[in-house]
């Protein structure tokens, strides 16, 4: 058995493997960069949409929104420049008077993150709205955040009034077992989705807590503008 | 394969074309989940509802589909030592396709698909028609051989979808059928669930194939 024909087999097949994948992945890589390219603008739609969508649920009334991003001082409108930081959504009524502000928190529940949007109504210094954005939470337990009536009634009007020199909050948002719930700052957890519900509480209570003051101290700064969300 | 048979009437008809053949080899003979039990994971993880089962199915026959014609097309190109890297590059591509795809569909349907969507890669169904049939039949035959492996993973999935939803959330397609009264088996769309019904339908299947060989 010679090895010397094997040899040049193998450089020709090599040279020949190698024109097949190099082809194959200039191919895949095209049509894939054609793809993105031709969803890009309607997955970016979608998206704007769906925010949009969780922005009239958790602030009922709104008919415009607008988003400002936390500078380090004050919010600044958002724009396309893309800067880094906290984004708020102020909403507005058809008549142009503010309704309220929808904020992005986030909690760790059970299985991964939990992404929510609550509303903040400065006029009742209350949350007056939450949406679940997104949470990998088990189907039938911890997915009540979602859907459990007397879990979301909590969210009609939970208080977050300011103290008196209006810096922090009087009283943080807090967790109360299932029925146990006795001052409007509670949030009435779920029997059998406790790591849940508390995930969402300590979320809100964190979020309310540093943003709430900022928001109610630069309320008056908020107007209706042309300008949308992202 | 492609032996007369005596069944009279229509089906005995398709089963001599041999076309209908390689078509009802995926569909119904050689059905991907309950006779040749590929691709698992998303039978067992996708299926807790009947709208996310035909979401999965309708995403994986797409692939399958998109694979087995280019694989069919390049198989006289594609040198037969890269030809697993080949086919797993085209199925990867496809599979990128698609969830950008269904993200332009439905941001929602994205959200609850989630990570399996990437994992179509990985479902042996795709690597195994590309292996053992596009890259050695014809562009016609591997279309037919896709659809009909596409639409038996569909069904499949689609069965176990629907008995998942009806028992563990009291609905279908999201349309609740029953009183608020009804109870609702959690365990069902749980994944424990999906080993149930899967055996339950491993089951019947067996039980169909049996009385059709001793009859």
């Amino acid at each position: 058995m010679t090895i010397a024909p094997e040899k040049k087999d193998a450089t020709g097949n090599s040279n020949k493997m190698l024109f097949a994948m190099v082809g194959i992945g200039l191919m895949c890589a095209l049509l894939i960069v054609l793809t993105y390219e031709g969803t890009k603008p309607i997955i970016a739609k979608n998206k704007a949409a769906a925010l949009e969508q969780a922005i009239f649920k958790v602030l009922p009334g709104t008919a415009t929104t607008a988003g400002y991003v936390w500078t380090g001082e004050a919010f600044a409108p958002l724009d396309d420049t893309g800067a880094d930081g906290k984004r708020i959504y102020a909403g507005f009524s058809e008549s142009g008077e503010l309704t309220g502000f929808a904020l992005p928190a986030t909690g760790q529940g059970y299985a991964g993150d939990i992404r929510v949007l609550y509303g903040y109504d400065p006029a009742q210094e209350a949350l007056v709205g939450f949406y679940v954005l997104e949470s990998k939470e088990t189907p039938g337990l911890g997915d009540k955040i979602e859907k459990d009536a007397a879990f979301l009634a909590n969210f009609e009007a939970l208080s977050v009034a300011l103290n008196a020199d209006g810096s922090a909050l009087k009283e943080e948002v807090q967790y109360a077992k299932s029925g146990e719930k006795e001052n409007p700052w509670e949030i009435d957890g779920i029997t059998g989705a406790t790591i849940s519900s508390r995930a969402v509480t300590e979320a809100l209570s964190a979020s309310t807590a540093e943003w709430v003051p900022k928001i109610y101290q630069t309320k008056d700064q908020f107007q209706p503008q042309s300008q949308s969300h992202e | 394969m492609n032996k007369p048979t005596d069944k009279p009437g229509f089906f005995a008809a398709l089963e001599d074309s041999p076309s209908a053949d390689t078509f009802l080899r995926g569909l119904w003979k050689d059905n991907p989940v309950f006779v040749q039990v590929l691709g698992m994971c998303p039978v067992l993880a996708v299926t807790n509802t009947a709208e996310n089962a035909l979401a999965m199915g309708l995403a994986t026959a797409f692939v399958l589909l998109m694979s087995n014609v280019l694989v069919s097309s390049l198989r006289q190109f594609i040198p037969k030592q890269v030809r697993i890297a080949s086919y797993i590059l085209i199925i990867a591509t496809f599979v990128t396709i698609t969830d950008y795809a269904i993200q332009a569909i439905s941001v929602e349907l994205h959200k609850s698909l989630g990570a399996f969507i990437s994992l179509i890669v990985v479902n042996c169904l795709i690597l195994s028609r590309a292996e053992a049939f596009a890259s050695k039949n014809k562009i016609g035959q591997s279309v037919l051989d896709a659809l009909g492996m596409g639409v038996g993973f569909t069904f499949a999935l689609l069965c176990l979808g629907v008995v998942r939803e009806v028992l563990g959330n009291g609905s279908i397609f999201g349309l609740a059928l029953f009183p608020d009264t009804f109870q609702e088996w959690i365990v069902m769309v749980l994944p424990a669930g999906g080993f149930f019904t899967l055996a339950i339908w491993l089951l019947l299947f067996n039980i169909l194939k049996q009385k059709r060989a001793t009859t």
